[in-house]
Formats: structure tokens, C-alpha cells, sequence
């Protein structure tokens, strides 16, 4: 076991430990599956995981390459219609965490993954809301998780495709939401959790090694910390070790030719 | 039951408003492919996830208008093609209709329903009503709470790939079953690929979807028709192809030559 780790584990990892034995969760597909299945392959093996294909509380044993792949269904409770996965359970408020990525997010949680750019002259033409419009508002709270740069770190998304908590942190509310919206931002540099009142994320916890400096420079907003920043516990050997045997196994079952 | 190109020529007409589901299981390959051989153009695509299949039907010419709702190659990459007919009008402009997952999968639903339009609890707080004229706003009458509405999708046909169907017609789908049910049933035409004909079902699966024959169209035997997607319980996905397509399809050159090679173009 490699005592060192790279940035992308300890982002798997801090975004992992973020979920609980008692959690639902609606998994997003890349980063968020990485982490769910982590959490489920260490100190939350309760925990139920749900696709938008609609696998209901599925235990792969590799990670998906894509959101619709055999082994969802195979170690599946139960799969369901893709309507019913949103109608009954999204929209019906059974599922308490969803967990999101993107390709911009702002100081306010929202997300763009439609385009860079203007709508209809887009710079860059990202494959759109998915299932995520109704993730960010249907479920009662939400986790990002999603590489820091000042390109996906913006002052003001070039398009909300899902709610955060709106342009200026007061649009949920107004909007009669019930749900609690995004709670945590989890990077490979950092978590960030809203301000109470105002909504806006601040840095609670920065990873070992990373200087405050290098969060500030790679954020595109100037981002706050709030006044006691936590170091991010460094990954444990059992944690890297389930994690690089999940990506071996992953790798490896990629590889094979159908 | 049809041969596929006969059944493709038969109810798939330019101009059509055509729906290809499958929710990257079961994806009907082998019908879009026969589409695009019988040069039918001018088609509304519908489709959750358009993925490689309408990248290549959208490469091929085929479609003047796409609605969905995730664009891409999944856990993979882009779609060359689809960019390259939105951004640059190649091989013809491409209008799009964007709405979100939850939006498709309800609008299929109220199409299979018979009713004009889907209501649901969505977009709140996005800005893709402010980009698509079919979303909509509605309020409750009974508690005055403002609802997402979009119209209810109707293809003139929709086409799936199934594992089975008996001598009767009747079709079954298991695994992961998508929007497949909805599709068909939303549909005036229906066809369905199969990989076999068999005399009786299998006990029922978790998740297994059955289609009465006289819901149907046409059934068609295509064995291996949903590769390089895949079909539970007869082959896996082919994920190096899927890795592989961003390289084929990112020139205009490499892809036609592609097309012309495996499609007989």
C-alpha cells in the first residue's frame, strides 16, 4: 500500500465519508458513483444506492462506465421504468441525498451542464440536464463534487441547468422549496459548506497540503473560509486500499471485450 | 413479423417524428442503421439519451430536429456529430428541443396515457424554460402550487429492441427496461426488434416488461441488433467501442468513411 495518494482519491474519499448507513441517494454517474460506492464499500455498507435507470438500492461490484450498464440491474434489489424512478420515487420525496456533478458551479451551489457560453451560440456544447434539473430540487439535500479550477469555479454559471440556491442564494425560498438544496461542495482541494443565512459556500475544510492560497487562486468568485478551516483527515490505507481495488476491478472489467 | 427492411421502409416515412428508446441497454441499433441506408431524412428524433446511434443518424443526414434531454456518450465523452449539425449546420441544420430526464420520461408517459400533455414537478429554478417554448407552467386547482408542463410525446413511430418474442408477436423486456414500455405505447406505429423468436417466455424476471402483441406494429428478428449496446442475458456492452467513437466520428472524413465501411453505404 502506497502511503501517499493522489488529489482525485482524497476527493473520492472526503466525498465518501459525507454519506451515512441511513442515507438514500440518488448517484450521478463519474465522480458521485466513484464516491457512493466507496462509502458503501467502507463505513456505510447500508447505504442505498439509486440510478436513474432505475436500479433501487444496487451494489455494483465495479463502477459503471455508463448510467444504464448490466451490473446495476444484476446486484439490484429491484429495477423499476426509468418514468417510475422519477415519478414515484424522485418526485415523491423518497430520496433524502443527491449527489451531483457538473460542469460549472457558482458560489451558490447552482449548476450548469448545458453549454459554455450562450445558449444559442455556445463555446461549448455540454450534454445537457439529465436527470439533474429534478435531482437538485426533488431530493432534500444535495452533494457536489467536482474538480476546482477557476473554469468550473465561476462567478455566475453561464447557465442554470439545476437549482442551487439561485443567483443571489434566496431563490429556493421563494420558490416555496421544501428541500434543504445543496449542502456540500467537495473538491480535490477543499469542502465548502453554505453559509446559514446567506447561502453562499465557504471553505470548512482544506486538504493536507493545499494552501489557502491555492483554493483562493482556483476559485473564480472570492471565495471565504470560514474562521476555523479544519484539515481534511488524510485518507486512511483501508480507505485508499478499497478505493484503488474498486478502480482495479472497475479498469479491468472495462477492458474485456463482450 | 417483417424482415427489418422491410418493416423499416413499410412505417418509417421522411418526415416522421421517430422515437429510438433504450435506456443504453437495448439501444435499436440495427433498425437506426437500416434508416440511415434507406436514406429516410428530414425525421424528428426523440430520444432521452441520444447517444451514438444518433450521432451516426444525425451524421448520416437523417434528422432536422432533436428532442432530449442528455446529449452525450455516457461516462465516455461528447457526440461530434450531433456538435457539429448544432454548431455548424453539418450535414443540415439540427433545431433542438432540451428538457431534462424526468420531463421526457413523464411526457412519454402521458403520450402512452392519451393525454395532451404531462404535468409534473420539475425545472424548478432552471433556465431551460427560458430556452424551450414547450415548457410550460401550470397551476394546481386544488392547491395553487405552480407544476412544469410539457407536451405529451407522440412519435409517429417508436422503435425498441427487446430480447424475445413469441411466435404470437408478444414481446418481453428485462433488465434495465427505460422508457421502452411508454415509447411504444405513446406510439401510432410500434416496432420492435428482437434477438429471438421463442415458443414460450421465461419465468418472469425482476424487472421483466411484456408488450402485448396487438400493441405493436411490427416485431422483427435482428439478432445482435442493439450491439455495440448491449442486451441482458445475451452479450455485454462493447465499452472500446464506445471509447473509440469520439476518434471516429471527430472529422467529417474519418466518420463518413467509417459509415461506408460498416453500414454499406
Amino acid at each position: 500500500m502506497n502511503a501517499t495518494y493522489t488529489a482525485q482519491e482524497i476527493m473520492t474519499i472526503a466525498a465518501a465519508r459525507a454519506l451515512t448507513d441511513e442515507d438514500v441517494c440518488f448517484v450521478g454517474i463519474g465522480l458521485p458513483s466513484a464516491a457512493c460506492n466507496l462509502a458503501r464499500l467502507t463505513h456505510a455498507p447500508r447505504l442505498r444506492l439509486i440510478y436513474e435507470s432505475g436500479t433501487i438500492e444496487t451494489r455494483p461490484d465495479v463502477l459503471p462506465l455508463s448510467i444504464g450498464d448490466g451490473e446495476l440491474h444484476e446486484t439490484a434489489l429491484t429495477t423499476v421504468s426509468v418514468p417510475e424512478i422519477f415519478s414515484y420515487w424522485l418526485q415523491g420525496g423518497r430520496i433524502g441525498v443527491g449527489f451531483l456533478g457538473g460542469a460549472q458551479v457558482d458560489r451558490f451551489g447552482n449548476l450548469n451542464s448545458t453549454v459554455i457560453g450562450p445558449y444559442a451560440k455556445p463555446s461549448v456544447r455540454l450534454p445537457g440536464g439529465g436527470g439533474a434539473p429534478e435531482i437538485a430540487t426533488g431530493c432534500r439535500r444535495i452533494y457536489i463534487i467536482m474538480t476546482q479550477t477557476p473554469r468550473t469555479f465561476v462567478e455566475r454559471v453561464d447557465f442554470i441547468t439545476s437549482l442551487g440556491h439561485g443567483p443571489t442564494g434566496r431563490e429556493r425560498r421563494a420558490l416555496g422549496l421544501g428541500s434543504e438544496g445543496p449542502a456540500l461542495i467537495v473538491t480535490d482541494l477543499c469542502m465548502m459548506r453554505p453559509d446559514p443565512e446567506s447561502k453562499e459556500f465557504e471553505v470548512v475544510s482544506v486538504h493536507p497540503g493545499v494552501s489557502a492560497e491555492t483554493v483562493r487562486e482556483r476559485t473564480g468568485w472570492p471565495v471565504r473560509f470560514v474562521p476555523q478551516v479544519d484539515e481534511t483527515p488524510a485518507p486512511r490505507a483501508s480507505e485508499l486500499e478499497a478505493l484503488r481495488d474498486l478502480q482495479a476491478r472497475t479498469a479491468r472489467a472495462h477492458q474485456r471485450t463482450p | 413479423m417483417l424482415r427489418l427492411d422491410e418493416a423499416i421502409a413499410r412505417y418509417v416515412h421522411p418526415g416522421d417524428r421517430v422515437a429510438l428508446e433504450g435506456f443504453t441497454h437495448l439501444i435499436p441499433f440495427a433498425a437506426g442503421h437500416e434508416i440511415i441506408r434507406q436514406g429516410i431524412d428530414g425525421l424528428t428524433l426523440i430520444r432521452m439519451t441520444p447517444d451514438l446511434l444518433y450521432d451516426q443518424m444525425i451524421g448520416a443526414g437523417c434528422a432536422r430536429k432533436l428532442i432530449f434531454s442528455w446529449g452525450g456518450n455516457p461516462g465516455v465523452g461528447s457526440l461530434p456529430r450531433l456538435r457539429d449539425a448544432i454548431e455548424h449546420g453539418w450535414p443540415v441544420p439540427l433545431e433542438i428541443e432540451e428538457h431534462s430526464h424526468s420531463a421526457m420520461a413523464h411526457a412519454y408517459a402521458a403520450g402512452a396515457a392519451g393525454l395532451p400533455c404531462a404535468v409534473f414537478r420539475g425545472y424548478l429554478g432552471s433556465d431551460l424554460p427560458s430556452v424551450n417554448p414547450n415548457i410550460r407552467q401550470i397551476v394546481c386547482p386544488f392547491t395553487g402550487e405552480a407544476l412544469a408542463a410539457v407536451p405529451a410525446l407522440r412519435p409517429d413511430v417508436t422503435i425498441i429492441h427487446a430480447q424475445q418474442a413469441d411466435r404470437d408477436g408478444n414481446v418481453l423486456i428485462d433488465g434495465i427496461v427505460g422508457v421502452q414500455k411508454e415509447a411504444a405505447l405513446a406510439a401510432a406505429r410500434a416496432i420492435v426488434t428482437v434477438e429471438e423468436v421463442v415458443d414460450r417466455f421465461p419465468p418472469h424476471g425482476r424487472s421483466a416488461v411484456v408488450l402485448p402483441a396487438w400493441t405493436l406494429t411490427a416485431v422483427v428478428q435482428a439478432p445482435g441488433g442493439a450491439r455495440p449496446s448491449y442486451a441482458h442475458g445475451y452479450y455485454g456492452r462493447d465499452n472500446a467501442f464506445y471509447a473509440a467513437w469520439e476518434s471516429i466520428a471527430k472529422d467529417r472524413g474519418t466518420f463518413q468513411a467509417w459509415m461506408q465501411e460498416h453500414l454499406g453505404l
